[in-house]
C-alpha cells in the first residue's frame, strides 16, 4: 500500500509487520519518533502480543534485548550517537552471544560538541563489534532493509544494525510502500532460536572463555559475517519475489557503465550523489556511482568487483577517523585492484552540513582533473580553522575549542568583551 | 508468613536437626529432591560465602517455582567459578552477560517469558555487591522503579573480591582493601554514607526486600520463598563472607556472618510495600570486636595501640543499626 508517511512511521510501521515481541527503548533524537509510534501501537494493542519496556538508559536498552532474546523472543531497540555510544559493552555483548537483535540507528554526529545533527560517526564507532550494519539509501529501503534484518539475523544468529540517516530520512515525509502482513509473514518465519533459555533443557549462555578457545570463538563470529555475504543478496532476491522490488543486498552500482572515475558512499547522500553525477553524465563525464548496502560484513569481492573498470574513486563519507582520514576509503583501498592512491577520500556532511551538488561536482571534477587532494574536507572554512589554530599558538588560555569557532561565526557570545 | 521459627528444646536454637520435623517444614537443601541448581565441582574458595548462599537461594527458588526458573549473572567471582570453559555447575537455564546489567537482562527474560504466556517462569538476576550497588545499580534502579517480575539477589562479600579485594561502595568502614590501604594516617575505607542497598530498594516501594546472612540458611530459604510470592520487582541481600578478601579462616565463615547480625551490624529484615515487616532479633548482642578481630582487613585497628577511636565509630554504627530496626527484645534493652 502506497503511503506518504516520515520515515520514521515507515519503519515503525516495518518493524510491527515483523512481529516483535519485546521491544525496549531509551529516548534520543532522532530516534524517537520511530519508538513513539511502536509504543503507541504496542499500547492500543494493534501491536499484540508485545511487551514495550521503557528502560533507564540505552545500556539497559540493550541489555534487556539481550535477556529477552535468550529467552527466546524477538528483540527490537532503536538508538542513535550517544545513545549508541552508551550501550557499546552491550551492543559488543549481543553479538558475541550471538542474539539475533535488531536494532535502528537513527545515524547522528557524536559529541563533544554535542550535535543532534546527521553523520555516521556512531554506526562507525560499532564497525568491528560483531554486528550486520546495513545502511538504508532512503525510507523505503529503511522500511524494506528492517524486514531482512529480522530474516537475516534469525537466520545466522547474528544482532543486525540497520542505519539511516538521522532526521534526513527518520523526519522526511516520503511515499513508501508499505507491504501487508501477508508478505511480511511469507517473508519471515517465526523466530527458532539455536540457543534459548528453557527450563525444560537449562543450557548456560555466556560462560567464561580462556585463551584455550577464545581464537575459535571470534573466528566463528567472522566465518557467520562470511556466510552473510552469501545470504544477503539471496535473502534480497526473495524480497524481490515476494515484495516486487529492489532492496537491499550488498552493494548498488549506477551508471557504473564506462564509468573511468567512481563515487563511493552509503546512506541518504546517496540521491544527492546520483543527481551530480547524471548532471555531469549529460556533460559528458565517465562517472558513476557505487553504494554500499552492507558496510559490515564488507563485500570485499563484490566492490572489487564493480571498481574493476574504475581509474580512479572517490570515497564520499560522513565518518572521519580523527587522525586517520577515512573509515569507508580504508575499507575500499584495500578492496579496489588500483593503486591506493588513485582512492580519495572526501569527508563531507559531519555534524548535519549539508552537502551541495555544487560542492560534489566540484570535488569529482577536481578528481577527473586529478588535482584533489588524498583527503579532502568538503567545504571546510579553513580561514576559521587557522584562526583558531592562530590563536591556540598566540594565547596558552585560548579557550574552550567550539566556542571559539561560534565566536569566529558570530553565533554566540560564549564571552562578553 | 508461611515460615515459623522452630526453636528446639535442646538448645533453643535454629541450627539442625531436620529428622525432627515434619516433612513440611524441613529445609530445601536436606530434602533429597534438592535440585543442585549451583552444581558441585565449581572453583570457588574453600569455605566460600557467595558459593553457599548462592547454593541454598537457588535451590531455594527452584523449589518454590516448581523448577521454572531462569537466572541471570552478573560479572564477578559467582559467575567466574562457577562457568570456567568448558565446565558449567549451573543445572538451570543460566546466562552471564555483562558486570553492569544483570537486573536489565533479568528484565528482558521476564518480558520474554510474560509475552510467550509462560507465567509460570521466574527470573532471577545476582551478582555481587560490585554489580549491584556500584557499575550494576542503575539497570537494579530502573528494575526496581518498573516494578519488572524479576528477583533479585544480591550476595555482598563488601568488596571487589574477583579482581583481588578491591573497595566497593559496600566496603565496611575501617575495613582494609588493597584499595583502601591502612596506612599513614588512613584506617582503611572512609567512613561515610554508603550504599545501603536494601533501605534503597524499600524507598522504590517494591513489593518485597529482605536482608540474610549464611549464618541462617533456613531463614534464607525462607525469604526466598517468600519473595516467590510475590510478582513484580524483589531484593534479597545476602551477606556472604569472603574468606580471601576479609582475611579469616576458611571454617569461619558462618561465625562472620553470625557475628555481623550479632552485632548488629547487618540488621537481618522483611520488607513489604516500603515498610519493615519482620526483623530478626539480636540474640545476644556482642561487642563489635567480636567481629572485627578475627578479620585481618580489620586487624591494623588492633595492632599496637590500637585505634579504640574508629572501633567506637564501628560499634555506634551497630547501635545505630539496633535502635533502626529494633534489633534487640524489649526485654533485653531495658536490660
Amino acid at each position: 500500500m502506497l503511503k506518504q508517511v516520515e520515515g520514521s512511521a515507515a519503519v515503525a510501521e516495518a518493524v510491527a509487520l515483523c512481529r516483535p515481541e519485546v521491544i525496549c527503548a531509551y529516548p534520543i533524537s532522532p530516534q524517537t519518533h520511530i519508538v513513539e509510534a511502536l509504543g503507541r501501537m504496542v499500547s492500543t494493542g494493534k501491536l499484540s502480543p508485545c511487551e514495550f519496556i521503557n528502560v533507564e538508559s540505552e545500556f539497559a536498552a540493550m541489555s534487556v534485548a539481550i535477556g529477552a532474546s535468550a529467552a527466546g523472543a524477538r528483540a527490537y531497540t532503536a538508538t542513535a550517537s550517544q545513545g549508541l555510544l552508551f550501550m557499546a559493552e552491550a551492543v559488543y555483548n549481543a553479538a558475541g552471544l550471538g542474539l539475533p537483535i535488531v536494532m535502528t540507528v537513527a545515524n547522528r554526529a557524536i559529541g563533544a560538541p554535542i550535535n543532534i545533527w546527521n553523520d555516521h560517526t556512531d554506526a562507525m564507532s560499532q564497525r568491528d563489534c560483531g554486528w550486520i550494519q546495513l545502511f538504508a539509501e532512503d525510507n523505503q529501503e529503511a522500511l524494506d532493509l528492517h524486514i531482512q534484518a529480522f530474516r537475516l539475523g534469525e537466520e545466522l544468529s547474528l544482532p543486525v544494525m540497520v542505519c539511516m540517516d538521522g532526521f534526513i530520512l527518520t523526519h522526511a515525509y516520503e511515499r513508501v510502500d508499505l507491504p501487508t502482513q501477508q508478505q511480511v509473514d511469507a517473508y519471515l518465519p517465526p523466530y527458532v532460536p539455536r540457543q534459548v533459555l528453557d527450563p525444560a533443557d537449562p543450557v548456560s549462555i555466556g560462560a567464561m572463555v580462556g585463551p584455550e578457545a577464545f581464537m575459535e570463538v571470534r573466528y566463528l563470529a567472522h566465518a557467520k559475517q562470511r556466510q552473510a555475504l552469501e545470504l544477503i543478496p539471496a535473502w534480497a532476491d526473495e524480497f524481490h519475489r515476494i515484495f516486487g522490488r529492489d532492496s537491499g543486498g550488498l552493494i548498488h552500482g549506477y551508471r557504473l557503465e564506462g564509468a573511468e572515475t567512481v563515487v563511493v558512499a552509503l546512506g541518504s547522500v546517496l540521491g544527492t550523489i546520483k543527481d551530480t553525477v547524471d548532471e555531469m553524465r549529460e556533460q559528458g563525464a565517465r562517472i558513476g556511482v557505487l553504494g554500499i548496502s552492507c558496510f559490515r560484513p564488507w563485500p570485499m569481492a563484490a566492490v572489487r568487483e564493480a571498481l574493476a573498470g574504475a581509474t580512479r574513486v572517490v570515497v564520499l563519507e560522513k565518518s572521519l577517523a580523527v587522525g586517520v582520514g577515512g573509515i569507508v576509503s580504508n575499507n575500499v583501498s584495500a578492496s579496489y585492484a588500483g593503486s591506493p592512491d588513485l582512492v580519495h577520500t572526501v569527508i563531507a556532511g559531519l555534524g548535519g552540513r549539508a552537502i551541495t551538488r555544487q560542492s560534489l561536482q566540484k570535488v569529482f571534477t577536481e578528481a577527473m582533473e586529478s588535482s584533489l587532494e588524498p583527503l579532502t574536507f568538503l567545504d571546510l572554512d579553513y580561514a576559521i580553522v587557522n584562526r583558531v589554530l592562530d590563536r591556540e599558538r598566540e594565547q596558552r588560555r585560548s579557550g574552550p575549542i567550539a566556542e571559539a569557532i561560534l565566536r569566529e561565526l558570530g553565533v554566540v557570545g560564549a564571552k562578553i568583551g | 508468613m508461611s515460615y515459623q521459627p522452630i526453636r528446639f528444646y535442646q538448645t533453643g536454637t535454629f541450627t539442625v536437626g531436620n529428622r525432627l520435623l515434619p516433612d513440611e517444614q524441613r529445609s530445601v537443601q536436606a530434602n533429597m529432591r534438592r535440585t543442585n541448581s549451583l552444581n558441585s565441582g565449581h572453583r570457588a574458595c574453600q569455605g566460600c560465602g557467595e558459593a553457599l548462599g548462592a547454593r541454598y537461594a537457588i535451590d531455594a527458588a527452584m523449589e518454590a517455582t516448581n523448577r521454572q526458573l531462569v537466572a541471570a549473572n552478573a560479572t564477578g567471582c559467582l559467575e567466574v567459578f562457577s562457568t570456567p570453559y568448558p565446565e558449567t555447575s549451573w543445572q538451570i537455564p543460566w546466562i552471564h552477560s555483562l558486570f553492569g546489567n544483570a537486573a536489565a537482562v533479568g528484565t528482558g527474560i521476564s518480558a520474554a517469558m510474560r509475552v510467550k504466556g509462560r507465567h509460570d517462569v521466574r527470573v532471577v538476576a545476582q551478582g555481587g555487591d560490585g554489580g549491584t550497588a556500584d557499575i550494576g545499580f542503575g539497570c537494579l534502579s530502573g528494575m526496581f522503579e518498573r516494578n519488572d517480575d524479576v528477583l533479585y539477589i544480591c550476595y555482598d562479600n563488601g568488596g571487589y573480591m574477583n579482581t583481588g579485594v578491591q573497595r566497593s561502595s559496600a566496603t565496611p568502614p575501617g575495613a582494609r582493601t588493597n584499595t583502601t590501604m591502612p596506612v599513614g594516617d588512613s584506617t582503611g575505607a572512609r567512613f561515610g554514607q554508603g550504599k545501603d542497598l536494601p533501605a534503597i530498594a524499600i524507598a522504590h516501594d517494591i513489593p518485597y526486600v529482605a536482608t540474610a546472612t549464611v549464618a541462617e540458611l533456613r531463614d534464607l530459604e525462607a525469604k526466598v520463598r517468600r519473595a516467590m510470592e510475590f510478582r513484580g520487582a524483589r531484593y534479597i541481600h545476602i551477606l556472604v563472607p569472603c574468606p580471601l578478601g576479609w582475611g579469616h579462616a576458611s571454617a569461619d565463615t558462618i561465625r562472620m556472618a553470625r557475628l555481623a547480625k550479632e552485632t548488629g551490624l547487618f540488621p537481618v529484615f522483611e520488607a513489604e510495600h516500603g515498610s519493615v515487616t519482620n526483623v530478626s532479633k539480636i540474640k545476644r548482642k556482642l561487642p563489635v570486636e567480636d567481629y572485627l578481630k578475627p578479620q585481618q582487613r580489620f586487624a591494623h585497628l588492633f595492632k599496637d595501640a590500637g585505634r579504640p577511636d574508629i572501633v567506637q565509630r564501628i560499634q555506634q554504627l551497630a547501635d545505630r543499626n539496633i535502635r533502626r530496626y529494633r534489633l534487640l527484645d524489649d526485654v533485653e534493652r531495658r536490660a
